[in-house]
């Protein structure tokens, strides 16, 4: 099939209107002054939490709310968090694609960004919270590779390489345009358009480098959470010890990471006037799988904590009830009225699964998604098991600083690449436009029963 | 080659803090002061837990001291990314300092909570810092350290019983803690010597050792008179 696609077709009245391309590249080529102002603005932020920062820099760790026994806080939350997030991208564009769903073309390039862009910083969070970060190299050179950690930087890395390829391939159509049109800087677009030409050659080899990364980036996306809920699920700890940890994290983080690409894409679509492209359809799409995530999540939640309850075991119930009724209990609450009533509320009944209702539902998940990871690595760690007063954390300015310039540095990975490249992949939504049509009634036609033969009933 | 164990009478422990006092003084430690206490980072290596059993009308408080167990298979050691923290050949569990990244992994997985961080680069008030223990290094910031069971004393029996050609007897080995109880309630020992006080204390029927159940086979053994 992929060497029939290839095939250069002739351009059809369904070609994308020379419009259409001026709306779709105009991020890039008419980027105003808004974008000047949002830049500075978020660069301004960025600078004011490091500035902040230096002082964990020059002291210590001590600057942080963090203590003994609750050693880890803010930066291994967002870890996780971030992380998780970045699972939006990717595998579901991955997924998208491999399933042939013929409405991702709008989506998984935005997909395929908050990826890169969110594990880049999540990635850099574990070396926040390092009482040494001068060091960090000693885990090339002195790694081991029986710690859970270990298996962290490997699996992050790999995915690292292996979305920024996956972005970076169907994006060079694109930027080969830009390059044609005269786009500035003209060196960078002549440079990453790698000589393309467009020519049925190119097309196919394109086209099947995007399916073997499509296929590679799926298993390397479970391992990124797996493994990280690993670092939690290897130690003895009360809350921790657990097997269904590692699928948990995973659907957790496509959870969060739908709800997020649905607020972003929310928010672009008004920004950059991308309605006649992001249709309510996408939306509808998207927010019922969002749904699907949501039930899932309450699922996994639900057997963790029933059977810990069941267990009844003394360190395990402390921990329990620390969530349930203690100093966490809001917390505790709020997520699960984030994660599961809200959502399943407003995504159930198409009348307020519309656009309003259905940010409001990824806003809340996004929180309760954060919520849940604060919920997993603080109270284990404040419930030590022996005779030793249960401790609590508090975040200190410092640590709020590095989770809202984290949030500053998405937004600015963003607006540049809005600035750089088409937000929307032009060519794959022309080759929609060309040949999707013809391609899905084949399709279709396969799933139907053969057609009876003549002369026979049936 | 000796496997190093500890014994601690509960029962004769009253809870006075000597061993807290003497640790902190033998190994350096830093002296974090009230501020820093109040935000639950006391600093030491041994700490007294305070246990309450009973009724509320009848209430008994007893004191545990409570420090590194020494497990023979640390969950510490296991995840512990950089290979800081190690297992030796005599069963001591040890920090290299100068490789410890400080990422604490090892502190969310030790089930005792036997190791701490210094948040701040250490200080030493006063006279103290010219009263340090030269066998002892002094940390930096930004690491985790834990007892060692006065590893530096053991270096130092060892080579002494070198030098006289001869075996290292039971009882030479003297923690600091032990030292300084008044009620002799700490012993150190071989525990591959049957002989040992601490191999004899450690058969005795009055001996349990913390959260066996979690298979880290601790090498510290507490004695209480049970019911
Ligand atoms: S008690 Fe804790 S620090 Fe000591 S060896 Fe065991 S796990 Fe490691
Ligand atoms: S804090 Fe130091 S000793 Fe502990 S796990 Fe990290 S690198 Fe190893």
């Amino acid at each position: 099939m992929s060497s029939e696609r290839a095939k250069v077709r002739p351009s059809t009245s369904h070609d994308l209107s020379e419009q259409d391309i001026d709306a779709l590249l105009r991020s890039v080529e008419q980027p105003g002054s808004a974008f000047r102002v949002v830049t500075t603005l978020l660069i301004l932020i960025i600078l004011g939490c490091w500035v902040l920062f230096s002082r964990q820099i020059l002291r210590g760790l001590g600057v942080t709310g963090l203590n003994q026994p609750v050693g880890w806080g803010f930066y291994i939350v967002n870890f996780v968090f971030f992380i998780g997030i970045s699972h939006a991208g990717t595998l579901i564009s991955a997924i998208l694609r491999l399933s042939n769903a013929e409405w991702r073309r709008p989506i998984t390039r935005m997909a395929e960004v908050i990826t890169v862009v969110v594990l880049a910083i999540g990635a850099f969070h574990p070396v926040l919270d390092l009482g040494r970060p001068d060091r960090m190299l000693n885990i090339f050179t002195a790694g081991r590779l029986q710690s859970p950690l270990l298996w962290d930087v490997s699996s992050i890395s790999a995915y690292f390489m292996a979305s920024t390829v996956y972005l970076y391939m169907p994006m060079i159509p694109d930027i080969a345009l830009l390059r044609d049109r005269g786009a500035r800087p003209r060196w960078l677009y002549s440079f990453l358009a790698w000589n393309w030409q467009n020519t049925p050659r190119q097309r196919e080899v394109l086209e099947r480098a995007v399916n073997i990364m499509m296929i590679l980036v799926i298993p390397i996306a479970v391992s990124v959470h797996t493994v990280i809920s690993y670092i939690f699920a290897m130690t003895l700890q009360p809350g921790w010890h657990s097997t269904i940890f590692g699928p948990y994290f995973v659907v957790g983080a496509i959870f969060s990471g739908i709800a997020a690409l649905m607020v972003l894409m929310i928010v672009l679509r008004r920004v950059f006037h991308l309605e006649r492209y992001l249709k309510e359809i996408h939306f509808s799409h998207l927010s019922k799988l969002l749904l699907v995530m949501s039930l899932l999540w309450f699922y996994f939640t639900f057997s963790e904590y029933l059977t810990a309850f069941f267990g009844n075991e003394p360190a395990e119930m402390r921990v329990f009830f620390y969530k349930f009724t203690g100093p966490y209990a809001t917390l505790f609450w709020g997520m699960v009225v984030c994660n599961f009533l809200i959502p399943v509320v407003l995504l159930s009944f198409r009348r307020t699964r519309t656009i309003p209702g259905i940010m409001v539902a990824s806003i809340a998940i996004v929180i309760g998604m954060w919520l849940e990871r604060l919920n997993i690595v603080v109270p284990s760690l404040a419930n030590p098991r022996l005779a030793y007063p249960s401790g609590f954390y508090v975040p200190s300015l410092v640590e709020w600083a590095m989770f809202v310039g984290g949030l500053a540095t998405f937004a600015l990975g963003f607006v540049l690449f809005a600035r750089l490249f088409p937000l929307i992949s032009v060519w794959e939504l022309r080759e929609g436009q060309e040949i999707a049509v013809a391609e899905t009634a084949e399709r279709v036609e396969s799933y139907l029963p053969d057609p009876v033969p003549k002369g026979e009933t049936a | 080659m000796a496997r190093w164990g500890m014994a601690i009478d509960l029962d004769r422990c009253t809870g006075c803090g000597n061993c807290m006092a003497a640790c902190h003084q033998e190994n350096n430690l830093t002296a974090v002061g009230p501020e820093e206490t109040d935000q639950s980072r006391a600093f030491h290596w041994i700490r007294l837990l305070r246990e309450v059993s009973g009724s509320e009308a009848h209430a008994a408080v007893r004191y545990k001291p409570a420090l590194c167990v020494q497990c023979d298979d640390p969950p510490c050691v296991k995840v512990c990314p950089v290979h800081a923290t190690y297992l030796s050949e005599e069963g001591i569990v040890g920090q290299i300092y100068s490789r410890c990244i400080g990422c604490r992994y090892c502190m969310a997985a030790c089930p005792y909570n036997a190791k701490v961080f210094n948040w701040y680069e250490p200080e030493w008030p006063g006279e103290l810092k010219r009263k340090a223990n030269p066998d002892v290094s002094f940390r930096s910031h930004g690491v985790v350290e834990k007892c060692t069971f006065c590893h530096h004393r053991v270096n130092h029996a060892r080579e002494q019983a070198r030098a006289e050609d001869r075996e290292l007897r039971d009882g030479e080995v003297v923690p600091a803690c032990a030292e300084s109880c008044p009620a002799r309630a700490i012993v150190l020992g071989n525990l591959d010597d049957p002989e040992s006080t601490v191999s004899t204390l450690a058969r005795s029927p009055r001996a349990f050792r913390p959260h066996e159940d979690l298979g880290t086979r601790p090498k510290v053994f507490y004695l209480e008179e049970q019911e």
